[in-house]
């Protein structure tokens, strides 16, 4: 049975996979609310599971997930939730506004069209993201950072008070990356609780207030500094990092 | 030269193959829009197929031919959407095993008629002139009910299409919708088999919605601008046949092909002929 949680998210003995391969091991760990969250770990490291398993789409195997200190799943209203880009037919024929409007679908229920609320709802979220301008383009015209900041607009106008990213970084060049990492900043300052996924250490190292690292079961959670240790990070990447010990020189000037 | 446009419509027979083949392309293209943008181009050939296993087995035991497509049609896209659901075989994998079967069925049930010739060729190859006004209300209604069915579920069958996961976390049935956009290709297909034939039916789940797609951009302006490319093709496919003296199913067929070659080569921004002159232009500009 559930007990109250003061935590936003409390996963508690989470084991989950897909036919009979494991791909979460006895994950334990808390995200306290208002809070810039990183998960971590490499490829495979079963972070796109987690986040599935967050947002009701995937049964675990055992162990809970508390969302706002509920078990129930699917969520409805209160976890938004932006996909790996690349998942995403960006060549679909919907528009910016299409997409960020259906954020309110589940909100709405069935049959009953997005009314004017919605529409205002969705108008506020795209000008948050500063996309205010791309409302009537076609999805496939935005460039990378307007995608990610589309998707982030649809989990705005949902009233998601907690949003999981899958990747948002990937594949952006530094000034994106940047702007990007400004707005999930401003994101949280306004009260959303932001939940992370990113194979990007230095990002999560310098910006972030949380981090969970990540290789089938938790290796370490808790703030960056502390839990991206020599010992760590060589525990979850295995041979595919090789941590140099600070103010090592790499290329001699 | 009025003679030429009005000459064909003096004959009921031909009055009711444009009715039937109207409301049958623009069905179709409705339909055909999420078909296309969910890639769902060969489910569109193997159900009509599929129908055929049922309406042979109809045939055989002197029940409703359309009844008999129906339920086949219907089967064999449950069996698609469960067996790839199971995520065991890939989607393209189930319908191929699956369609082939019910088709074999159907020339398994005849193979044992002795005069099966005129009535289920009709089915295989379409005879929309020898469509009967029962035929048309039938067609009609199941075409309305289709029609009314997107149009009340139509942001349902957007967000499942477009976005699965989203919709799924949103809280919506999804499996409900995928399955639910299975029944309306095999229903269409129903409806089709008659007027077009069980071997053209995807033609006009998908050419008239691909031209339209390389028109417009919105999914709404896709379904209307397809819908009227499918009507148009009903049309014009009619007189040739007429005057041609051709297959009226395979005219219409070509028709809708034809107008498919047009808008590919012209499409704004995107079609092969401005393709070309963009070239031309940066040459000139280089030189």
């Amino acid at each position: 049975m559930a007990v109250a949680s003061e935590h936003v998210v409390d996963v508690r003995d989470l084991s989950a996979g897909y036919n009979g391969h494991a791909a979460l091991e006895h994950v334990s760990f808390t995200i306290e609310p208002g809070c810039l969250a990183g998960l971590v770990g490499p490829n495979g490291s079963g972070k796109s599971t987690l986040l599935k398993v967050m947002l009701g789409l995937h049964k675990p195997w055992s162990g809970e997930v508390l969302i706002f200190g509920h078990s129930e799943r699917p969520t409805h209203g209160h976890v938004g939730y932006t996909p790996q880009t690349e998942l995403v037919d960006w060549t679909f024929p919907v528009t910016v506004m299409d997409v960020v409007l259906m954020g309110r679908y589940g909100k709405l229920g069935l049959v009953r069209r997005p009314g004017r609320r919605d529409r205002e709802l969705a108008t506020a979220a795209l000008e948050r993201v500063r996309l205010a301008d791309r409302a009537r383009r076609q999805i496939g015209e935005l460039s990378g950072g307007e995608q990610r900041r589309a998707l982030i607009a649809r989990a705005l106008a949902q009233e998601a008070d907690l949003l999981l990213l899958d990747e948002p970084l990937a594949g952006l060049d530094a000034t994106a990356q940047h702007d990007l990492l400004r707005l999930l900043e401003e994101l949280r300052t306004e009260g959303k609780t932001l939940f992370v996924a990113t194979h990007d250490l230095s990002c999560v190292a310098a910006d972030f207030d949380h981090a969970v690292l990540l290789n089938c079961r938790v290796v370490a959670f808790g703030r960056p500094a502390d839990v991206f240790t020599e010992e760590n990070l060589s525990d979850a990447f295995q041979r595919h990092l090789f941590v140099l010990p600070e103010g090592t020189t790499i290329v001699g000037s | 030269m009025i003679d030429f446009f009005s000459d064909p419509w003096s004959f009921e027979f031909m009055q009711r193959a444009l009715v039937a083949s109207v409301i049958v392309s623009v069905v179709a293209a409705v339909v055909g829009s999420f078909v296309i943008l969910k890639g769902m181009a060969f489910i569109g050939d193997a159900l009509p197929h599929a129908s055929f296993g049922g309406v042979a087995i109809a045939f055989a035991l002197g029940g409703s031919l359309y009844l008999g497509g129906a339920i086949a049609a219907l089967t064999t896209a449950m069996l698609i959407g469960f067996i790839s659901r199971r995520g065991l075989l890939k989607y393209d994998t189930a319908i191929g095993i699956l369609f082939v079967a019910a088709f074999a069925l159907g020339l398994a049930v005849i193979s044992r008629e002795d005069n099966y010739t005129g009535d289920l060729f009709a089915f295989v190859f379409g005879n929309v002139l020898a469509v009967t006004w029962d035929d048309i209300y039938l067609t009609a209604a199941i075409g309305g009910a289709i029609l009314i069915f997107i149009a009340l579920f139509y942001k349902e069958l957007l967000f499942t299409s477009y976005d699965p996961a989203m919709s799924a976390a949103a809280g919506l049935p999804v499996a409900a919708f995928q399955y639910g956009l299975l029944a309306l290709v095999a229903l269409t297909t129903v409806i089709a088999i008659q007027t077009i034939g069980v071997i053209l039916v995807v033609a006009l789940l998908i050419t008239p919605a691909a031209t339209a797609q390389l028109l417009v951009r919105s999914l709404p302006a896709i379904m209307l601008l397809g819908a009227t490319i499918g009507a148009a093709s009903s049309l014009i496919g009619l007189y040739v046949a007429w005057h041609a003296d051709l297959s009226a199913s395979a005219s219409i067929v070509l028709t809708a092909t034809a107008l498919f070659v047009v808008a590919f080569a012209i499409a704004p921004g995107r079609g092969a002929v401005w393709g070309a002159a963009a070239v031309r232009r940066r040459r000139r500009g280089a030189s």
